[in-house]
């Protein structure tokens, strides 16, 4: 079944000859713009006549405001400026509920919170007016930690505090822990907060009238900003215009979050009676204000039999959600279902949930709950491997999942999967077994420096959680032009994940033209069909089968209507038969609908079914040096291997593989979100520290390819899966490096090590 | 960029003596060298608005560096590139060379001068211990006059340091050490470049025949709330072989010495342990048993 794709380091899919596209790596669709510059970013369009916009946002954490006052200083007559009082509709951002005010009338749930809007044509103005605008407020009492959320003192949402709960049961694991000959071992870990930090801030321009809105972006899902700016004016989908701009990276944190600018910027237009107004957050400002990922207090606790038999888990794991629930039910879904790991037992129960503070709410970011909860249980596994004296990879395959086995959720591993395969294959390539004697060794000598070596096993869904592709009902299409070329429609993005490049070469397959005969229509709401947003693994998975069986249609309707022959085709006479059935039909585009896998249940009330409709499956390796002079970490190598059904794009998916490997051990090792009052304090690059290509070891990739039959050509989702096993990999190797002094929470920095050895 | 730029000028003298006349005025116009700290406020709309004072048009402060007297000397618009790619300066002021390439990246050496990390007075500055430890000095210019200030008497406490606001720094001496003197260097930064120090220790080493220690410097950044030369364990230091028990002896002083400072990059704790192991691997470097400094 598995095979490698390559055993050097990256990528090259062994047997695709089958394939003209697939396979392949072709010259990504948007590069050549890219590199030379003419790629337009939302700061680089320009407007007639334009307006720039600045919020006022508030300074207290929670409180009601009392007063603002525009103080001299700067020619306010010139300025527009936009309260709650102005908004036309329904002051709330629609998402999943509505409860997030997009300007706050009185009361303040948040620091950074939007308060007022102002805009006028000189940029520098704006920024001297903003100093401008006093705020006074009557202070309230504010909760930022889970614990004071949850004591009950400071209840104020809800009758809890609680936004969502969660519960998974298998069996019944509380009598296990009183069987004899047991081993009980409980753990309480934490992952903290992380900015997503894409190189473009979050940036927007529009122009607002009674007559329509077009909003024009930095974003990752056009139909989510046109959902929310709907009831904000009060106006049908059609006049709402959502237009997606060349976006310099996302990792979810424009995913929900831009639904706010972009209706700021447009009430600003509406007030200054359809001027455009742009508003373009600085860094500063952008990590202030905008989301981060949730942090997460898990405790889990296991029985093992002495041989190392996992015989009962216990997760609890509680997300901080911020001061509105925008995407946390869903983040907690995914995190809840990730919570148990590749493993198979008997007795499990999963409890989550995501409760309220006073900080801006936390958001969509790669991986999306499912790293909080793989973080506490991968590195427990090792503290257990280390308390029953088994070697942390034995233990492991001592409970993994096979073919038959059930997760805690129920569903039944029906794949072929080879966990143990990629098991083997990251030890081999890592040399791990004889690098933990050899660093073992070292470590009795007296050199400062210290080795350490770990391993992380886990999954990834890709998809909607549960019910959720259903619920989405997406549709992509494809368009002859008259040229006799196709255009893909779709709504999802370039984030630089290279999606319209792999969309394009599924098309060309199942079309079976040249790569080069595909183009792709820039996401914009009044052009293309809501083929769903731009999140979760989904769009090569769900979104580019969507455009493969589009493919089929189209390729059976040229062969119907115009002559294609049945009986193969080259370029040209693919070219000669779309442009003559565009002179004559016009404009001919071909739609397909999602339709879920034969065999996929969910149960939403008991969480039980087939969470997701497929799983990538990997495992990682870290092997790293701690210095115990400066107590620095150093990670000198990292193996990735995984199984992620049909590589469509080596190149591109080992370069997802290889950024996410990198994000996540920013993540474990450096990214040290300093709050104060719920929100960040370290807002610049040079104190927000993210690691540089210096800090980042070689890092060698391996997929295996195990085509999943629901996919485009077997392709299932990888963009979110890197970011989920480096972390524990390197607490666990941290660990070993310190003679087993485990640390139980990230990011892990050099001031912890220090303070541990003390 | 948070600044309205309307609210801004720029003085560019053709001259040095035209420079020292436009520093007379109240308030005095800042100098600007290489931008590269003031820039960071100007974008955070952290910059004061008002007259700023060139220096890149006054020809006097362009010099390449000079070895005068067994000194080198920098201009007041000599780059950390100039210094990294200086053969004498490689060879006889090593320190600096380590300095300046883990001082920003490439953008921040070919802008960024020694003279302004010294001006800026961050207790971060990465540049200004290695010259502290060489015992380098700063030649300061004023329309009334030129004076000779000794850059470890230059700070007095935050930000504080020995500069009129008349006057400009137009030259750093530095003078080269003796031949057998052992130097260490080590920046401990938020990761390996482009990071701002969390502790760096600059030291320099000279032992006579009987092995005793002649003279040393040490000096740190970071653990202070300005570059601070750590004289009283020096004292303890001086006269001394660098064994065990000297070794012991002078963290011990050190730990009583430092009172580190606690910021969103770092702990006084993690500091202060940082601080005491490197002086130790400087001093164990070169004790009798060990051979050379690890770096430097
Ligand atoms: C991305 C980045 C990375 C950086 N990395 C580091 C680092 O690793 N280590 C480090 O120490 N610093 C670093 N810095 C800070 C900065 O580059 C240095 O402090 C640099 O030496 C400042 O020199 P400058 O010529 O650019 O100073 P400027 O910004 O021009 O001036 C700084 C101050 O000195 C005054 N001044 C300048 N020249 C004179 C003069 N001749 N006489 C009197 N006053 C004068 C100015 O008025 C101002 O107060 C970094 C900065 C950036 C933006």
């Amino acid at each position: 079944m598995s095979r490698a794709v390559s055993d050097t380091p990256i990528r090259r899919s062994s047997d695709t000859s089958q394939f003209k596209s697939v396979g392949k790596n072709p010259p990504r669709k948007e590069s050549r713009e890219k590199v030379t510059g003419k790629a337009k970013y939302i700061d680089d369009l320009t407007f007639e006549g334009c307006l720039y916009g600045k919020t006022v946002r508030s300074t207290i954490p929670r409180g009601k405001i009392k007063k603002i006052t525009f103080e001299p200083g700067v020619p306010w007559e010139e300025f527009t400026v936009v309260t709650a009082k102005d908004i036309p509709g329904k002051n709330v951002v629609a998402l999943i509920e509505m409860d997030q005010p997009f300007l706050v009338e009185t009361e303040i749930r948040h620091m950074a919170e939007p308060i007022a809007l102002i805009a006028h044509p000189d940029k520098g103005l704006v920024e001297k007016a903003l100093t401008k605008v006093r705020v006074e407020y009557e202070e309230l009492p504010a909760i930022f930690t889970i614990d004071e959320s949850l004591s009950g003192r400071n209840i104020q949402r809800g009758r809890d505090n609680v936004f969502k709960k969660y519960h998974i049961q298998k069996g019944d694991p509380a009598p296990v822990f009183s069987r004899p000959a047991i081993v009980v071992i409980e753990g309480e870990y934490w992952t903290g907060p992380q900015e997503q930090l894409y190189i473009e801030p979050n940036g927007v321009a529009a122009v607002a009238t009674p007559d329509g809105v077009t909003v024009w972006g930095s974003m990752q899902c056009p139909f989510y900003v046109q959902k929310g700016l709907k009831p904000l004016f009060n106006l049908p989908d059609d006049k709402i215009r959502v237009i997606y701009c060349v976006t310099g990276g996302g990792f979810g944190g424009k995913e929900e979050y831009p639904t706010l600018p972009a209706a700021h910027a447009a009430l600003l237009s509406w007030k200054a009676g359809g001027r455009p107004v742009k508003i373009i957050y600085d860094r500063m400002e952008d990590m202030w204000a905008t989301t981060k990922r949730h942090p997460c207090r898990t405790r889990v606790k296991t029985a093992f039999a002495k041989d190392g038999k996992l015989l009962a888990l216990q997760v609890d794991a509680t997300m901080d959600g911020g001061a509105y629930l925008t995407l946390s039910s869903v983040v907690l879904s995914r995190g809840t279902l990730h919570a148990f790991g590749p493993y198979a037992c008997d007795h499990v129960t999963i409890d989550t949930r995501a409760v309220f503070t006073n900080s801006p709410p936390y958001g969509a970011f790669r991986g999306f709950g499912a790293p909080q909860t793989i973080f506490p249980l991968e590195l427990h596994m090792d503290r257990a491997a280390d308390r029953l004296g088994i070697e942390p990879h034995e233990l492991r395959l001592k409970n993994i999942l096979h073919k038959g086995d059930t997760m805690a959720t129920g569903q039944k591993m029906e794949d072929e999967m080879d966990i143990e395969g990629i098991l083997k294959k990251a030890m081999t390539e890592s040399r791990y077994l004889e690098k933990r004697k050899s660093h073992r060794e070292h470590n009795r000598t007296a050199s400062p420096v210290k080795k350490g070596i770990g391993l992380s096993l886990f999954f990834h869904g890709a998809g909607f959680t549960g019910s959720g592709e259903v619920f989405l009902d997406s549709r992509a299409g494809l368009e002859i032009t008259p040229a006799g070329t196709v255009r893909i429609l779709t709504a999802n993005t370039e984030i630089g994940q290279g999606s319209f490049t792999t969309h394009s070469q599924i098309v060309a397959e199942a079309l079976r033209i040249p790569y080069e005969m595909i183009e792709v229509a820039p996401p914009d709401t009044a052009v293309v069909p809501n083929s769903g947003p731009t999140v979760a693994s989904r769009t090569c998975m769900i979104v580019g089968e969507l455009l493969r069986r589009a493919a089929d249609d189209l390729r059976d309707l040229l062969i119907r209507s115009s002559g294609l022959s049945n009986n193969g085709y080259g370029p040209d006479e693919f070219r000669r038969a779309a442009s003559a059935h565009a002179e004559k039909n016009g404009v001919t585009r071909v739609y397909a609908k999602y339709k879920p896998p034969a065999g996929i249940h969910w149960d939403d009330q008991t969480y039980t079914g087939s969470a997701y409709g497929a799983y990538a499956w990997a495992c990682y390796v870290c092997d790293l040096e701690t210095d115990l002079t400066t107590y620095q970490v150093e990670v000198k190598d990292f193996v990735a291997v995984q199984e992620v059904g049909r590589v469509i794009h080596p190149v591109i998916a080992g370069g997802q593989i290889e950024g996410g490997v990198a994000q996540a051990l920013g993540w474990a090792l450096y990214e040290n979100v300093v709050l104060k009052q719920g929100v960040m304090q370290n807002t610049q690059l040079t104190n927000y520290i993210l690691p540089t290509t210096a800090d980042t070891p070689p890092i060698r990739v391996f997929f295996y390819e195990n085509p999943y039959p629901n996919g485009p050509y077997g392709a299932k989702g990888l963009g979110e899966l890197p970011m989920d096993g480096p972390a524990p990999a390197v607490a666990s190797a941290v660990a070993f490096s310190l003679g087993g002094k485990f640390i139980s929470s990230i990011p892990i920095l050099p001031e912890n090590i220090c303070e541990i050895l003390k | 960029m948070r600044s309205y730029l309307a609210e801004f000028s720029v003085i560019s003298p053709r001259s040095l003596d035209e420079a020292l006349w436009a520093l007379k005025q109240r308030p005095a116009p800042a100098p600007i060298a290489g931008g590269t700290d003031l820039m960071v406020l100007l974008n955070a709309g952290q910059l004061p608005p008002g007259a700023y004072l060139n220096l890149h048009s006054i020809p006097e402060l362009r010099r390449p560096i000079e070895f005068v007297n067994g000194e080198a000397c920098f201009g007041a618009l000599t780059t950390y590139a100039d210094a990294r790619r200086h053969p004498e300066i490689r060879k006889r002021l090593p320190m600096l060379c380590l300095a300046a390439r883990e001082i920003g990246a490439l953008q921040i050496q070919s802008r960024g001068t020694w003279a302004g990390n010294i001006v800026n007075a961050s207790p971060a500055a990465d540049g200004v211990p290695a010259l502290m430890a060489y015992d380098a000095a700063v030649e300061l210019s004023s329309a009334s006059g030129v004076r000779s200030v000794a850059l470890a008497d230059f700070y007095s406490g935050y930000k504080q340091t020995a500069r009129r606001p008349d006057e400009l720094v137009t030259a750093i001496r530095i003078p080269v050490p003796e031949k057998e003197a052992v130097q260490y260097y080590r920046k401990v930064g938020t990761r390996k470049f482009q990071a701002i120090s969390k502790v760096l220790l600059a030291g320099i080493m000279v032992l006579g025949k009987d092995r005793r220690i002649k003279k040393i410097r040490l000096v740190y950044a970071s653990v202070m709330p300005y570059t601070y030369r750590a004289r009283a364990v020096e004292a303890v230091l001086e006269g001394r072989v660098p064994d065990g028990a000297a070794i012991k002896a002078a963290v011990a002083a050190l730990r009583s010495e430092l009172k580190p400072i606690d910021d969103v990059r770092s702990t006084a704790a993690y500091r202060l342990r940082v601080a005491c192991n490197l002086l130790e691997e400087f001093l164990s470097a070169s004790s009798p048993s060990r051979g050379e400094a690890r770096r430097g």
